[in-house]
């Protein structure tokens, strides 16, 4: 029981990259552009805010830096796809090989050093026993995230803006007819999604493991990709979905520390097998998906044609 | 105003032009970032692009890194242009490169080796890497799994095979507890085909499999039916051709071609397995494929530049003081320059008031 | 003095040029408030370009557009919906995943409560008759019910003008009469109706005046109702529609029985099938009229082996079951399809008509030990080329290059050129120019006449009278009884596409 609290602390912060992220891409593909440039975003971010951190000594401008950085990337993917009608799965995919390499030039001065990150709480409910450490002692980011993943259920479902994105994902060619400007809202949406990636990938350098390492976030970009479709684009279940994968990493390195004599190497691939499963198991029911996914998702719009 | 007019037909010669502009706008482009950080660009551009190629060894260390990027990009040209994605090449390299080499240090007696056990081994290669990709082919033939994310993810699962294996079981025991498994012999080694150089028979292998991928895309009934599954799926339902078989003929011969790909690497410039078989040659391939146009005569081109910026990113290091991760900033230039320009193969530039 | 009305709308001198057509030439159009006017053209008349610069999709390259009397610019639907401009599209501006308060919201500029707004769209709808409930989900609705929407949509803006865009092709000719009446109830109430459409007795049935076009221009602005059908057509075509020989002939042996058919729906938004059962025989051609939606598409898949999840003998070909083989098989037996869509199904856009050609000529001929004889492809696109008049550059053109008839015509050729036993074919003459779709028909025919049988698709009745010699009708993905042609009449058609042939007693046919 002792243990039960840290354990749930740590799955919950281990799940936060992955909502944040998510919650942008779930956005960005509900507008029917599919952005496979997630992890390059994720580690530029990654090293934005922890160069700014290092730089300058303010948390809040590192975060600012990794969204605005990965927010400048997403728009020029933007450009590209939605302007220069160029395929957005080649165009995602060079986004994150340069993410990946540009990243890991950018953090050779880093390499190996690391942060103290201040410590935070909610006051008065921190000091629950249990439930204090588990839920209530955590960095703002991780209630953001949460808030975030509220306000977004509640665009979509309750805000006009909102219908109109999924209208623009479910068929840009009848959007456009009534007067909308697909373009502008998918641009919008692919701004979003890119600024949550940095916010994601500031968050695994500044509060997660707060050091830089190259590729330190090892597939977390992808992941999310996974977990948008496995909560078939609803906030909720992505919430969710990053949670249970936040688990499921906390649960390998506590296998290793309780000297569960599987090799630790063995132990790391479960997050990736993991993402394969959950993949299988929501892409079986094509009728699940063919009712949930934004119909026009990974097509070019052009509205001059 | 500039703006984007579509064309009528795509331009066959943009589509040529294209490539080649975005080479020039890659070395404009680093040119830039050179001069950024207070370094000759002139000078810079030399060392990445003219430096590499200056002489025989040269030219040699330029052939080794062709070779893997040629074969693998011949293999994903054919999985492109069916339109399925096989992302994780590099998985399926490292694979070839376990199941190869696992063999040879199984095998190797220090004394025995030659043409037919090094073919048996190169052979296992190619088959681990297929068996890697059929996990993929299988999970989208099968339950319909998006190619892409679980072909990455399989990397990361081979990357972390490899680097357990390297730890335990495939470690040399005399080896100081370094994970790297013990040396192959000579008589596994492959054979080199330019004396005193690097340059191993793999070079012969790759522009082979670019010359019969060639033939198979351009004058095969099987190529022609995969392609039409790639660019139009609904023709290719109407005209009976099987999408279930396009989907596994593209992964078996990719992950094939790069399962070779990494058993040749293992068992030519490196002569051992060690967790670092590759420098990412599954993911530039995927570059080098969409700059050569996926064609297979065409990635020949693209792969040469691709091994330039390798080992102009190497040199750099020695040469300008700047650190040799600069080929991965490069690499993702080419291809952004690259999916920019070919935005003028199907559309023209007009200027409109 | 009674002071002059100003036109609702007055079109002067529209041009609009493509890279590859001049769709709109100089183009003079007048509406009155509250006349109900008529656009006419065959396809690719232009009709469709001048609605989207009327509708603020699209620019002109030239040309005034006055507003009640004063020149306005419109620059996107938002300001042609301001101004008091409605548009029921052809194809319909909906959200399949959304419901129809959702939709409609999305149609009418600013926020709405959507209790109010449901409120407002029951009021509406029961106003002209229309059945609307404001929270199914779209793609719950049948094509007519989708139509409602868009005229409601398009209502709730308290238009002065409303464009209707071929808004018949999906309705049953009952279906027809109830949307006249709608249409006259709006005219009465002082809002203009602009009426494109390529059916000559619906325009004069309905319309006060009309303005028609051809190649892009006007050719001649008249009252329909004074006109005959031949003259109007005169004025659409430039010459009076060549007449098609019809002998009806009785059919030879069952080659292809469907007994029972009964499958569920492929996917969320398509058509269950239940209990089909027809008969196709040589030299036969059979007519299947329906509204799109009702099956026909999934049917047709089935039959040509797309679909292969029918029980083995619901499908007999020359006796022996074959509802679980393979396309590529039945078409080696000797059936030919021809598709719906042209470009991308029944023909790969990027690829040239001599490589098209291995979409349905696969055998020992064409490709030898896996490897494919471009020679013999080339000789046999060209001999197509040349037999069915197709205009293209020839072999090596690509199929996105040629024009939608000259399409259809290769696509029909190529099928006709294999000596097939049994012929698919849907929508033969869709979106194709009057004399093209003369040609297609008298192949069919001459396919029939050497002993083939053919199925024959098609949403234009017209068409199905002319060449059908037995016909059924398709409808919520059941097929009735089939009937000899000349013993059919428009009006029995019509009721049979509501479904409703069971209470039809007495008529023998199989």
């Amino acid at each position: 029981m002792d243990s039960l609290a840290p354990l749930i602390a740590s799955a919950i912060v281990a799940g936060t990259p992955l909502m944040l992220a998510g919650l942008g891409l779930l956005i960005n593909e509900r507008s029917g552009v599919i952005n496979l440039g997630s992890e390059g975003m994720m580690l530029m971010g990654a090293i934005s805010a922890f160069a700014v951190v290092v730089a300058t000594g303010n948390f809040f401008f590192g975060f600012v830096a990794g969204a605005l950085v990965s927010m400048l990337m997403s728009g020029f993917f933007a450009w590209l796809t939605i302007w220069l009608g160029a395929n957005q799965v080649a165009t995602g995919l060079a986004l994150s090989l340069f993410g990946v390499g540009a990243s890991a030039y950018l953090g050779l001065p880093y390499a190996g050093e690391s942060l103290l990150p201040p410590q935070f709480g909610v006051p008065l409910l921190q000091d629950i026993p249990v439930l204090g450490q588990a839920l209530f002692s955590h960095h703002p980011m991780v209630y953001g995230s949460l808030i975030l993943c509220v306000a977004i259920a509640w665009f979509l479902g309750r805000t006009r803006a909102g219908l109109i994105l999924r209208a623009v994902g479910e068929s840009p060619t009848s959007a456009h007819s009534l007067g909308y400007n697909v373009r502008r809202i998918r641009l919008a949406a692919v701004l979003f999604g890119g600024s949550c990636c940095g916010l994601a990938g500031a968050f695994m350098s500044l509060v997660y493991t707060p050091l830089w390492v190259e590729g330190m976030v090892a597939g977390r970009g992808w992941i999310a990709l996974a977990l948008v479709a496995f909560a078939t684009w609803r906030p909720y279940r992505l919430m969710a979905g990053a949670y249970l994968f936040g688990g499921i990493t906390i649960l390998t390195y506590h296998m290793q520390a309780l000297g569960v004599p599987i090799a630790s190497q063995l132990l790391s691939m479960l997050p990736y097998i993991a993402t394969i499963v959950v993949l299988v198991l929501i892409s079986r029911n094509s009728t699940w998906i063919r009712l949930n996914m934004p119909a026009s998702l990974g097509k070019t719009f052009n509205p001059n044609s | 105003m500039l703006v984007l007019e579509r064309r009528a037909q795509p331009s066959r010669v943009m589509a040529w032009t294209s490539p080649l502009m975005a080479v020039i706008l890659t070395a404009l482009c680093g040119s830039i970032l050179f001069m950024a950080v207070g370094k000759d660009p002139v000078a810079s551009l030399e060392v990445f692009f003219l430096e590499p190629i200056k002489d025989r060894h040269g030219w040699a260390e330029v052939g080794v890194k062709v070779a893997p990027l040629l074969m693998i990009a011949v293999g994903l040209s054919i999985c492109f242009r069916a339109n399925v994605f096989n992302i994780g090449a590099e998985g399926q390299l490292v694979v070839g490169a376990i199941t190869a080499g696992a063999l040879v240090l199984y095998l190797d007696d220090d004394s025995n080796g030659g043409f037919w056990l090094i073919s048996l081994a190169l052979l296992a290669g190619a088959l681990g890497g297929m068996a890697w990709a059929a996990i993929t082919a299988f999970l989208r033939d099968r339950f319909n799994a998006n190619e892409i994310l679980v072909s990455l993810m399989l990397v990361y699962v081979a990357e972390l095979l490899l680097s357990y294996l390297m730890h335990g079981a495939l470690m040399d025991p005399d080896g100081f507890g370094f994970p790297q498994s013990k040396l192959f012999s000579d008589g596994w080694l492959i054979p080199t085909v330019l004396s005193g150089t690097r340059l191993h028979l793999g070079i012969i292998l790759a522009l082979l499999a670019a010359v019969i991928g060639w033939l198979y895309l351009s004058r095969s009934f099987s190529g022609f039916k995969l392609q039409v599954g790639g660019i139009a799926p609904m023709a290719a339902r109407y005209a009976g051709f099987s999408s279930r078989n396009s989907l596994w003929i593209c992964l078996l011969v990719s992950g094939g071609l790069a399962g070779l790909a990494g058993a040749l690497e293992a068992m030519g410039p490196i002569g051992q397995l060690t967790p670092s078989i590759s420098p990412g040659y599954g993911f530039a391939a995927i570059i080098v494929a969409f700059v050569g146009r996926l064609h297979p005569l065409g990635v020949i081109f693209s792969s040469f530049i691709m091994a330039l910026l390798y080992i102009g990113g190497e040199l750099s290091q020695s040469r300008l003081g700047m650190p040799s991760a600069i080929t991965g900033i490069f690499q993702g230039i080419l291809l952004f320059a690259l999916l920019a320009c070919d935005v003028l193969i199907y559309n023209r530039v007009r200027w409109r008031r | 003095m009674v002071a002059e009305i100003p036109p609702r709308l007055a079109l002067r001198g529209i041009s609009k040029r493509y890279p590859a057509v001049v769709a709109n030439d100089e183009v003079d159009l007048t509406v009155m408030p509250g006349e109900i006017h008529a656009i006419l053209g065959e396809n690719g008349a232009g009709k469709s370009t001048l609605m989207k610069i009327i509708y603020g999709v699209t620019r002109p390259d030239a040309g005034v557009i006055r507003w009640n009397g004063k020149e306005v610019e419109i620059h996107n639907p938002a300001s042609a919906r301001e101004l008091g401009l409605g548009m029921v599209f052809q194809h319909f501006s909906l959200f399949d995943t959304l419901t129809v308060a959702e939709n409609i919201s999305l149609g009418l500029p600013g926020r709405h409560k959507m209790a109010e707004l449901e409120q407002r769209i029951a009021q509406k709808a029961a106003q002209y008759g229309l059945d609307l409930e404001p929270q199914r989900h779209v793609h719950t609705l049948s094509v007519r019910e989708r139509q409602r929407v868009e005229i409601v949509r398009a209502l709730l803006g308290e238009p002065q003008l409303l464009i209707l865009d071929e808004p018949t092709s999906v309705l049953t000719p009952q279906a027809v009469q109830a949307l006249f009446t709608t249409l006259r109830q709006l005219a009465s109430e002082g809002c203009s109706i602009l009426y494109i459409s390529h059916k000559l007795d619906e325009i004069r049935q309905l319309c006060h005046r009309c303005t028609v076009m051809r190649a892009g221009r006007v050719t001649g602005v008249c009252d329909p109702r004074q006109e005959t059908e031949a003259s109007l057509s005169r004025l659409m075509i430039g010459s009076e529609p060549p007449a098609i020989r019809h002998d009806e002939r009785e059919g030879g042996k069952v080659i292809l029985q469907v007994k029972g058919l009964t499958l569920p729906r492929a996917h969320p938004f398509a058509t269950p099938l239940s209990d089909i059962s027809l008969d196709l025989r040589e030299g036969e051609i059979l007519g299947v009229a329906g509204v799109s939606g009702n099956g026909q598409q999934e049917l047709l898949a089935v039959l040509a082996g797309e679909d292969r999840r029918a029980p083995g003998d619901a499908l007999i070909f020359e006796g022996k079951p074959i509802g679980h083989t393979s396309a590529a098989w039945r078409r080696a037996q000797g059936l030919g399809f021809v598709p719906e869509e042209r470009l991308g199904r029944g023909a790969v856009p990027d690829l040239s008509l001599a490589q098209n050609m291995l979409l349905s000529h696969q055998n020992p001929h064409t490709v030898r030990r896996g490897f494919i004889r471009r020679p013999v492809l080339r000789s046999l696109a060209g001999g197509i080329i040349n037999r069915f008049k197709v205009r293209a550059h020839g072999p090596q053109a690509a199929a996105s290059s040629l024009s939608g008839g000259n399409l259809q015509k290769y696509i029909i050729g190529r099928e006709v050129t294999r000596q097939p036993r049994v012929l698919l074919v849907a929508q033969p003459t869709w979106g194709v120019d009057v004399g093209a779709a003369a040609q297609i028909r008298s192949e069919l025919l001459a396919l029939r006449d050497a002993g083939c049988a053919v199925l024959v698709i098609s949403e234009e009745l017209d068409e199905l009278f002319e060449i059908s010699d037995r016909l059924v009708v398709m409808a919520k993905g059941r097929v009735s009884p089939s009937l000899p042609a000349r013993e059919t009449s428009l009006d029995l058609i019509g009721r049979w596409m509501s479904g409703l042939w069971d209470e039809e007693a007495g008529h023998a046919g199989t």
